[in-house]
């Protein structure tokens, strides 16, 4: 019968290997390591910022296996074998990503520190809303939800999780909503 | 953070086995609330288990007789969007729907979302400040404290905390089962006996023993599921923590209630359900307000606020009723 198999070696850390950005990552990390402290500390990739580090403020936002979550309330050591996100790797063969562009074309920032998780928590929201998921700003979940309902208060419902202390909500609304019609 | 070991397992029985033979060990899911007490120090493991590779547990299952199957692996996110949880419960769509973000939602487990702790400052503060439920004996801060979030119903001198998930609420008024594997095998636990008041031991936020692991909620089919509604009000628009929520569901005869369900969360360490103005409200037409706020109140009558809380007596009375229509609007 298959036991716990501790992935332990003797000094009490772990062995993790993950496709960051599209390319095979292999660490040696404490077991106390958030994968945001993995991707910042260890692989340099400075994009997710800490920032409250409780998952209050969504500036932590990276995608695993396509899904926006918070990197600073998670252990890398739980994630062996999946593809991690980070804002490095939206682009594309040196073309920002539709979102990235759709934010520098209505301003979606001011000191830029929440940035990074604004525009991966978008991507991913764009994707859940095209799933059909619904939101709080749903008026009636028991229908389907299609792209056509997701207005800005879904969108500003739906990015909620993101905040920026430079209050750039509305250009950040006008942006999601652009690159949403582009997409 | 204060160090740990970490390992996972593939069958419960082993994890199960690990958990009863250990008290430094806990669990680890989706880690959004464990993580967050590790942190602030509210609770120290020595070694996690990393539960996620057990199998089938991230079922969600529509049952053909019209309850649910929700498997205690499965994302608040999967099962708030999952098309016949919408149509046959939409209170548990909403009320996940208005827990948390999008992204706590996608990382969070419904066995680890009904397992949160309080969200009380002072259980949460690192600096040592007495708290009951963190330093059993240590006193309540809250008591005569910051306690504008806190219960108005049920609460000891011990601890005057309130229980902070959504789905709870939902599942409390619709009487769901928590189905738990133990050392003495599987056994289904009534939503509304899995969480406890505090009493003199408010350390104890429900009632699972050493080595229990969840394994699913299921809820049966009812026939107030589809005329559903879960109604919050906090401080923020969004991502916040209720004052005061109310799940409602209504089964009527014409105008008339045959049947209705009502639980609320932010009012007490655990769902309140309104027994008494369940059975008050049944064959009241749904149109009769004044009719209907007699019936809430007499759920009311047992209500003891806090000084800086005493409003939430008002406001939960009007939230319950605003619930119990827009619910029994959809039949």
């Amino acid at each position: 019968m298959a036991a716990i198999h501790t992935q332990a070696p003797r000094d009490g850390r772990v062995h993790v290997s993950m496709i960051v950005n599209g390319s095979v990552r292999a660490l040696t990390v404490e077991p106390r390591m958030t994968l945001l402290d993995a991707l910042r500390e260890e692989l340099a990739l400075t994009g997710p910022k800490k920032s409250c580090d409780r998952g209050e403020c969504g500036a932590c936002t990276v995608h695993i296996e396509g899904r926006r979550v918070l990197s600073c309330m998670t252990l890398a050591a739980m994630h062996d074998g999946q593809q991690i996100t980070t804002i490095e790797g939206l682009e594309r063969d040196g073309q920002l990503h539709p979102l990235q562009e759709a934010f520098i074309e209505h301003d979606g920032f001011q000191c830029g520190f929440c940035t990074s998780g604004q525009i991966m928590s978008a991507v991913a929201m764009i994707e859940e809303a095209k799933a059909g998921w619904p939101s709080a700003a749903t008026t009636d979940v028991t229908k389907p939800f299609t792209l056509a309902d997701l207005s800005d208060a879904e969108i500003r419902e739906r990015m909620s999780g993101n905040l920026c202390r430079c209050a750039c909500y509305p250009n950040i609304v006008d942006a999601v909503a652009e690159a949403m019609r582009r997409s | 953070m204060h160090p740990f070991t970490i390992s996972s397992a593939t069958d419960p029985a082993t994890a199960i086995a690990a958990h009863a033979g250990d008290p430094h060990l806990a669990f680890i899911a989706g880690g959004t609330d464990l993580l967050g007490l590790i942190k602030d120090r509210a609770a120290l493991p020595e070694r996690l288990l990393d539960i996620n590779a057990l199998p089938n547990m991230a079922r969600i299952e529509a049952l053909r007789d019209g309850g649910l199957r929700i498997g205690a692996l499965a994302r608040m996110s999967d099962v708030a969007a999952h098309a016949e949880v919408r149509r046959r419960f939409p209170v548990i769509a909403e009320s996940l729907l208005f827990a948390a973000s999008g992204q706590l939602r996608n990382m969070a487990s419904m066995g680890g979302n009904i397992m949160q702790r309080t969200r009380c400052a002072y259980f949460r503060d690192e600096d040592g400040l007495p708290c009951n439920k963190r330093r059993p004996g240590s006193g309540c801060s809250a008591l005569y404290g910051i306690n504008r979030n806190h219960a108005i119903f049920g609460w000891s001198d011990e601890c005057v905390a309130t229980n902070p998930s959504d789905v709870a609420v939902a599942f409390a008024a619709l009487d769901a089962n928590v189905i738990v594997s133990g050392r003495g095998g599987q056994r289904s636990i009534p939503f509304t006996e899995f969480h406890r008041l505090p009493g003199d031991t408010p350390e104890r936020d429900n009632v699972l023993e050493r080595g229990d692991l969840i394994m699913a909620i299921e809820v049966p089919a009812r026939i107030e599921g589809r005329a559903s509604y879960y109604l919050k009000i906090r401080d923020r628009q969004s991502y916040e923590f209720a004052l005061v929520s109310t799940a409602a569901a209504v089964a009527t005869d014409g105008a008339r209630i045959r049947s209705a369900r009502l639980a609320m969360g932010g009012v007490a360490h655990k769902p309140w359900r309104l027994r008494a103005a369940e059975a008050a409200l049944q064959g009241l037409r749904l149109g009769d307000i004044d009719a209907l706020r007699a019936a809430i109140a007499t759920s009311f009558t047992d209500a003891r606020p806090l000084a800086p809380n005493a409003f939430k007596v008002e406001l939960a009375q009007r939230v319950a009723l605003r619930a119990l229509q827009t619910a029994g609007a959809r039949t």
